[in-house]
C-alpha cells in the first residue's frame, strides 16, 4: 500500500536520496513497492464495483458497491501521488454523499420496485451507444499515445498538500469564491425542495 | 527477521526501522500494527470493568464485586457470555448488508489507529495527510451505522440509525472546523509551514514551546472545547446518546444483534472513544511531550518527570494491598484475596522494572501519551454519570447552531491572530 | 507485467466512464441513474488526477472542484427527486413523464 511507501521513506532515514520529497521531518522516499500488484487489484475493485452499481435490483446494494468504487478510486489517488485529493475523495464522497444517497434510498425505498423490470425498453440502443463511445474512446488512445511524455514530472519540495493550496489560494482563487458560492445555493435549493411546505 | 531483532537490541537506535531495510521495516510495521489490536483490547476490557465501577461509585453504590476481587473479572465474564450466545439473523433482513455493518464499524474504528503517534517514532506510519486521514475514517463509521439500521428490517433500528447517523454527520463538521484550527496554529512554528502529520503537530507544539490549548489563550481552549464536546457527540456516548438509550429506542441500530455481533458494536465504540480521545491529545494537549516542559527544563526536573510512570504503577500496587488487608476474612474469600494480592505484586513489579533507567527513557512517550488518553476516558465516564441526555432536537440545534459558529469564529480570530501576533 | 504507466490509468478510467454512461442510459430507477452520473464525474476525476502526474498540480485542484460541484449535484437532484416522490409515489423513471406531450 501506499501507506508503506511513507513507511518506508519515514523509517528509513531522511538523507539525500534520489527520489526525495519534502523537507525535515516531513521528507519521504518515493520508492515504488509492489506498484502493478496493487494497480491491478484496486483498479479490479474499481470496475467491479462499477458493474456491481448498474445491475443490482436493490437500490442500497448499489449504493455500496459504489462506496467500494469510490474508496478503490481514493487508493488509485494515492498511487498517483495524489495525496491530498485522495484524503478529500474519501471525506466527501464516500463519507458525505454517499451517506446523502443512503438517507435518500432509505427514504424512497419502496418494496415493490424492484421486482419490476430493472432496466428499460430501449436498453439496446443505450448499450449500442456506449459500445460506440468506447470505439471512440479507442480510437483516441491508439492514435494519441505518441503524444504523452514519456517522464513524470519531478515533484516539487513542498508537500502535496502546500502545493494544492499554493494553487487553489492563489491561481484558482475566484474559482474557490464561486465553488463555495454554488455550494450555498445547492443548499438552500435543496432544503426548499424538500420541505413540505415552502 | 531474527537479525533485525538483534541488531535493534544491540544498536542505539529509538525506533525498529533504523536498523533495518526496507523489508525488516514492513515486518516492524506489522508488528506496531500488532500490538495496536493488542493494545486496543486490553484498554477496552479495561475501559468495561472501569466505567461500571466509576459509575458506580458516583451513584453511590458498589458496582460488580462477585466475580473477581472487586469485579475486576467481570469484563472477562461478560466477554465470554457474548461468545457464547445464540447469534440470531432476523428472517427479514438483508444477509450481506447485515453481515457487513459490524464489520465496517470496527474497521473504520481501529484503521484511524494508522495515525496515531505514541512517541516521535512511534507510528504505524506518519503520513503527510495525517489529520486528513483521520476525519475521512471517522467519517466512514456513519456509513456502517446506517448500514447496520436499514438491514436490520425493524423500525427502532431505522430510527435509531437515522438519529444517529444525522448526529454524527452534524458534529464531524464542528470537529473539523477545531480541527482546522489546531493544523492553523502549527503553521506559526519558525519555519514557517504548516502540516498536516500528526506527528509533525506534535513537534509543532514542542518547537514553539507551547501546548495548542494554551496558544493564543482563549482561542486554542475554545478550539479544545469545541472538539470535546463534538467528539463526545460523535462517538454516540452521553449526554448525546438519544440514539442508543435503553429508554427510548431500545438500544437504537443495534437492536437486532446479538452475541459476537453486538460485542463488535460495543468493540467498536470503545475504540472510537479511545482513537478521538488520542486526536484531541495530539492536537492540543501536546501528544507525548511532559507536561510542564518549558518553566520546569533541565537535567533534573526530566529525572523527576521520568521516575512519574514507575511511581503511579506502585501506587496502583499499594491500593491493591490496602484493599487485600480490608477483603473480609471468611475462607470462601481465600481465592480472591489471593487473587488480589498477585495482581497488586504484578503491579509492583511492573513499577519497579520501570524505575531502571534503559526502560524508563524508553517508555516516558508512551506514558504521558496514554495518561493523558486515560484521562479522556475518565471524562467520558463522568459526563455519562453526571449530564442528562440531550433531546434530539436539542442535540441538533447545539450542533448546528451553536458550535458551528463557534468554530468559524475561533478559526477567522485565529487566523487574524497568527497574522498579527 | 510492464510498469504502469499514464495509459493504464486512462484505461481504467474510459471503463469506469462507459459503465456510467450504461446505467444512465439503461436503469429504471432514479437514484440508480444518480449514481451512475457520480461514476462517470469519479471517472473523469481519475483522468484528471493521472494526467497531472504529468502536467502539475493544476489536474488535482480540478479535481477537487469536480468533487465540490458533484456534492452540489448530488444535493440538489436528490431534493428534486424527493419533491417528486411526494406528489406521485414512485422511482420508475419511465413514470416520471408529466411534462411529456
Amino acid at each position: 500500500m501506499p501507506a508503506v511507501l511513507y513507511a518506508a521513506g519515514f523509517q528509513a532515514g531522511r538523507d539525500a536520496h534520489p527520489m526525495t520529497v519534502g523537507t525535515g521531518f516531513a521528507a519521504r522516499i518515493m520508492e515504488p513497492v509492489a506498484t502493478t500488484f496493487f494497480f491491478y487489484l484496486l483498479s479490479g475493485l474499481a470496475v467491479l464495483g462499477g458493474v456491481l452499481v448498474i445491475t443490482r435490483k436493490n437500490a442500497v446494494h448499489s449504493a455500496l458497491a459504489l462506496i467500494l468504487t469510490l474508496l478503490a478510486l481514493a487508493g488509485l489517488y494515492l498511487m498517483l501521488y495524489a495525496p491530498f485529493v485522495a484524503g478529500v475523495q474519501i471525506i466527501l464522497y464516500a463519507g458525505g454523499i454517499m451517506v446523502l444517497f443512503l438517507f435518500v434510498i432509505m427514504l424512497v425505498n419502496l418494496e415493490h420496485s424492484e421486482k419490476e423490470d430493472q432496466f428499460n425498453h430501449q436498453w439496446v440502443a443505450g448499450v449500442l451507444a456506449a459500445a460506440a463511445l468506447s470505439g471512440l474512446f479507442l480510437a483516441t488512445y491508439v492514435t494519441g499515445r505518441a503524444l504523452f511524455p514519456q517522464r513524470v514530472l519531478q515533484l516539487p519540495e513542498q508537500s502535496n498538500t502546500q502545493s494544492v493550496a499554493v494553487l487553489l489560494y492563489g491561481n484558482y482563487m475566484f474559482s474557490f469564491e464561486i465553488a463555495s458560492l454554488l455550494l450555498l445555493v445547492a443548499i438552500i435549493g435543496a432544503v426548499v425542495m424538500a420541505k413540505k411546505r415552502i | 527477521m531474527l537479525d533485525a531483532i538483534k541488531a535493534y537490541l544491540v544498536s542505539g537506535s529509538r525506533t525498529p526501522g533504523e536498523a533495518g531495510s526496507i523489508s525488516a521495516s514492513l515486518v516492524w510495521t506489522f508488528v506496531y500494527i500488532l500490538l495496536i489490536f493488542l493494545g486496543l483490547s486490553v484498554a477496552v476490557i479495561a475501559m468495561n470493568w472501569l466505567e461500571r465501577k466509576i459509575l458506580a461509585h458516583m451513584q453511590v453504590r458498589l458496582g460488580p464485586m462477585r466475580v473477581g476481587p472487586h469485579g475486576l473479572l467481570q469484563p472477562i465474564a461478560d466477554a465470554l457470555k457474548l461468545l457464547i450466545k445464540e447469534d440470531i439473523t432476523p428472517t427479514a433482513a438483508d444477509r450481506w448488508v447485515f453481515w457487513m455493518a459490524p464489520l465496517f464499524v470496527v474497521i473504520t474504528a481501529f484503521t484511524v489507529f494508522i495515525v496515531v503517534p505514541f512517541g516521535p517514532t512511534h507510528a504505524v506510519t506518519d503520513m503527510n495527510i495525517g489529520v486528513l486521514f483521520m476525519l475521512g475514517v471517522s467519517s466512514l463509521s456513519v456509513l456502517g451505522v446506517v448500514m447496520a439500521g436499514w438491514a436490520s428490517n425493524s423500525h427502532y433500528p431505522l430510527m435509531g440509525a437515522l438519529r444517529s447517523s444525522a448526529q454524527m454527520v452534524s458534529y464531524e463538521i464542528a470537529m473539523g472546523l477545531a480541527v482546522v484550527s489546531a493544523v492553523l496554529m502549527t503553521s506559526l512554528n519558525p519555519t514557517g509551514t504548516g502540516t498536516l502529520s500528526m506527528i509533525g503537530i506534535v513537534q509543532a507544539q514542542e518547537a514553539q514551546h507551547v501546548w495548542f490549548v494554551f496558544k493564543f489563550f482563549p482561542l486554542g481552549l475554545i478550539a479544545f472545547f469545541i472538539f470535546a464536546v463534538a467528539m463526545v457527540a460523535e462517538t454516540n456516548r452521553a449526554p448525546f446518546d438519544l440514539p442508543e438509550a435503553e429508554s427510548e429506542l431500545t438500544a437504537g441500530f443495534h437492536t437486532e444483534y446479538s452475541g459476537f455481533r453486538w460485542s463488535l458494536f460495543f468493540l467498536a465504540e470503545y475504540s472510537a472513544m479511545i482513537a478521538v480521545s488520542s486526536i484531541a491529545v495530539t492536537l492540543w494537549l501536546g501528544g507525548w511531550l511532559r507536561p510542564f516542559s518549558d518553566w520546569l527544563s533541565g537535567d533534573t526536573w526530566d529525572l523527576v518527570f521520568s521516575l512519574i510512570p514507575g511511581l503511579t504503577f506502585l501506587f496502583l500496587a499499594g491500593m491493591c494491598f490496602y484493599s487485600t488487608r480490608r477483603m473480609p476474612k471468611h475462607p470462601s474469600f481465600r481465592i480472591q484475596t489471593a487473587g488480589l494480592a498477585g495482581f497488586g505484586l504484578t503491579l509492583a513489579v511492573i513499577g519497579l522494572l520501570l524505575f531502571v533507567p534503559p526502560v524508563r527513557d524508553r517508555v516516558q512517550d508512551i506514558f504521558w501519551f496514554t495518561a493523558k488518553v486515560a484521562g479522556f476516558m475518565y471524562l467520558y465516564i463522568w459526563y455519562r454519570g453526571t449530564f442528562p441526555r440531550y433531546r434530539f432536537d436539542q442535540l441538533m440545534s447545539v450542533g448546528w447552531k451553536v458550535l458551528l459558529p463557534i468554530g468559524i469564529g475561533v478559526l477567522v480570530l485565529t487566523a487574524i491572530a497568527g497574522v498579527f501576533l | 507485467m510492464t510498469s504502469i504507466g499514464t495509459l493504464h490509468y486512462l484505461v481504467v478510467a474510459a471503463a469506469l466512464f462507459i459503465l456510467g454512461v450504461i446505467g444512465v442510459l439503461t436503469r429504471r430507477n432514479v437514484v440508480i441513474v444518480l449514481m451512475s452520473i457520480e461514476l462517470i464525474l469519479n471517472a473523469v476525476n481519475l483522468n484528471l488526477v493521472a494526467f497531472s502526474r504529468l502536467w502539475g498540480v493544476h489536474g488535482q485542484v480540478f479535481a477537487i472542484f469536480v468533487i465540490t460541484d458533484a456534492a452540489a449535484e448530488a444535493a440538489v437532484g436528490l431534493g428534486i427527486l424527493i419533491a417528486f416522490f411526494r406528489n406521485k409515489e414512485t422511482v420508475n423513471l419511465d413514470e416520471m413523464d408529466l411534462m411529456k406531450w
